[in-house]
């Protein structure tokens, strides 16, 4: 294979090439680096390459796939975004409370896809602690949208979605506590799915919001995301939240036919909030879902407006008390000569947590502090509740959720961040899914001036079978997800 | 209901933050106005409803009693500011 062909093939592609020989695990590991070291210049998307550690475990994926004991992700290239922790390699979630952070173990996650036998290529940018929809609060700095350079790639796991959509690996995990898969995958071009809260563990992942928090593939296919879901999913018992539930075999009933399935279409998402390109080409989308048999039908979601406000509540305040952990002591940065412990706890956190970050542990402590509980958090899990029963409800008469995944395509640089109101929209189609804890799939669904735009399919509790299902059906319809970016600042 | 500085600072003083000066009536601004967006929930009618902290209604388990992971002080220290014999070290607390 092409070197070009190699970097933008799927993983499930590449698990052929490598099974029949015609590549190895090295040739395609250093097709990556040489990828990485060609673009992540200007892209800025890896934040941390295990150049000699990657070669070694793509070594080792050859011996076994020579001796037959490989299994579907044997010697497949991956990026962790830096939230996971991973044994003896810096996890700083992006921010300079975590800069010298070097975790003594790994995430669940990592070690399930380690033994899954993936080659762990490095660590991807994000918003610093996930909080953000652009990747630019990361002390990294920006990364860059392949499509556009000039534009945001979308965020929290930024990095992981422009890694991806750059050719960096095929495989690249991401987390999403408010749409932080979704969005920055609908953004770039790629699939991106958050399963149903508690299929995968969280363990050693930097916690942001315990009830939001999910960790999910990035992949340029939804054949490639039920793949990597596999290997990630299942109950964990250094997890007590992670799901005690058979897992399907997700790849199993990726070719059943999608016909007789109904597709809720929510009124609430198809209005001023959404930009009219957008809503264009989401409806193309769904003729494409039509033709291949399955039935479109109006439902609502009546809260969807008041999800963001629900959102901003609960989000912080469940940061604010896992930020509470960095204090200076055990981990993390440490101000110099501190004169006194309330000095040393100030001065570290006020140093070590960027802008938005503070901001929203500010608002959080606010709304979890006497006097202000029931008016502001009570309140906001009592108006979740209401969120989650209008997906119940619209459950009754559809199989599937679809709409955008974000109000428009990737905007330029800085457009956005000095207004966090506006950037808190971004989410509006992807953060009541988190609240009512629903698995949510974002797929390529055709491109507004270059731009992609990516369409989200929203399932009922554990059933990311059906939404990949629906995905991989899409897919084979269409060709949005092979296209490839041109890596070119195109608005200058 | 309007924010006023001092209400952030004894915020910022319950989050053991420390808010510059300078960047005060910028950080006030913004807090304002994200408890403004958040206000919007008033206008919804909660009355009787549950709160969910949980998408599934979970209720944590608990695992047996049992000692599961061997020490690894030393392992866990070596990612910390300041350690001396074994312990973390923080200023002085009782003069």
């Amino acid at each position: 294979m092409a070197q070009e062909a190699l970097t933008y093939a799927s993983a499930t592609e590449l698990s052929i090439s490598l099974k029949t020989a015609e590549i190895s695990s090295v040739e395609l590991t250093e097709a990556c680096i040489d990828a990485i070291a060609a673009h992540n210049g200007t892209v800025n998307a890896v934040v941390t390459l295990c150049e000699e550690s990657a070669l070694a475990e793509a070594k080792a994926a050859d011996l076994k796939l020579r001796d037959g004991s490989a299994g579907p992700l044997t010697g497949i290239p991956l990026l962790h975004k830096d939230i996971f922790c991973t044994r003896n390699v810096a996890t700083t979630c992006a921010s300079k409370m975590l800069a010298n952070f070097v975790p003594p173990y790994d995430a669940t996650v990592v070690s399930r896809l380690r033994t899954a036998g993936t080659v762990m290529l490095g660590k991807t940018n994000m918003d610093e602690f996930a909080m953000g929809s652009s990747t630019e609060t990361s002390v990294f700095g920006v990364t860059r949208n392949p499509w556009d350079l000039n534009c945001v790639p979308g965020g929290s796991s930024g990095g992981a979605a422009a890694a991806v959509a750059a050719g960096f690996a095929p495989l690249s995990t991401g987390t999403d506590t408010g749409g932080s898969i979704r969005q920055p995958a609908s953004l770039c071009g790629i699939t991106g799915l958050k399963p149903t809260y508690g299929r995968v563990s969280r363990l050693g992942i930097i916690a942001f919001a315990s009830s939001l928090d999910q960790a999910g593939p990035m992949t340029r296919t939804v054949e490639d995301a039920a793949l990597m879901l596999q290997a990630m999913s299942g109950v964990d018992a250094g997890d007590s939240t992670s799901a005690d539930l058979d897992v399907p075999d997700f790849t199993a009933g990726l070719n059943q036919p999608i016909a007789g399935l109904k597709i809720g279409i929510p009124r609430e998402y198809f209005n001023h909030n959404l930009d009219q390109r957008v809503a264009n080409k989401i409806h193309e989308a769904l003729n494409e879902l039509v033709k291949e048999g399955a039935e479109l039908v109006d439902i609502d979601l009546p809260h969807t407006e008041q999800g963001i406000a629900t959102y901003y509540i609960i989000a912080p305040a469940e940061a604010s008390t896992n930020l509470s952990r960095y204090d200076g002591v055990r981990f993390g940065h440490r101000c110099d000569s501190p004169q006194n412990l309330t000095d040393l706890y100030e001065r570290s956190r006020s140093e070590g947590f960027g802008e938005e970050v503070q901001r929203r542990i500010l608002v959080g402590t606010y709304a979890l502090s006497a006097g202000f509980y029931d008016a502001y958090f009570k309140k906001a899990q009592q108006v979740r509740r209401l969120i989650s029963e209008d997906f119940q409800k619209a459950f009754e008469r559809c199989d599937v959720i679809a709409g955008p995944a974000a109000p428009g395509t990737a905007f330029p640089l800085g457009a956005k961040s000095d207004d966090p109101l506006a950037m808190y929209l971004e989410d509006i189609y992807t953060l009541s899914v988190n609240l009512a804890g629903l698995p949510g799939l974002s797929i390529p669904a055709g491109f507004i001036d270059g731009m992609p735009v990516g369409l989200q399919l929203i399932g009922r509790s554990f059933d990311e079978a059906t939404l990949l299902k629906m995905g991989h059906r899409f897919q084979l319809c269409t060709n949005h997800h092979r296209a490839t970016p041109t890596m070119t600042g195109v608005n200058q | 209901m309007p924010t006023i500085p001092a209400d952030v600072l004894s915020v910022a003083q319950l989050a053991r933050l420390r808010i510059d000066e300078t960047a005060l009536d910028d950080v006030t601004d913004r807090f304002s106005r994200t408890l403004e967006l958040v206000a919007q929930l008033e206008e919804v009618d909660t009355e009787g409803v549950t709160p969910m902290s949980n998408p599934h209604d979970m209720h944590q388990r608990l695992r047996a009693d049992m000692v599961t992971e061997s020490n690894q002080r030393e392992a866990l220290q070596k990612t910390a500011p300041a350690v001396a014999d074994g312990f973390f070290l923080v200023p002085k607390v009782i003069d």
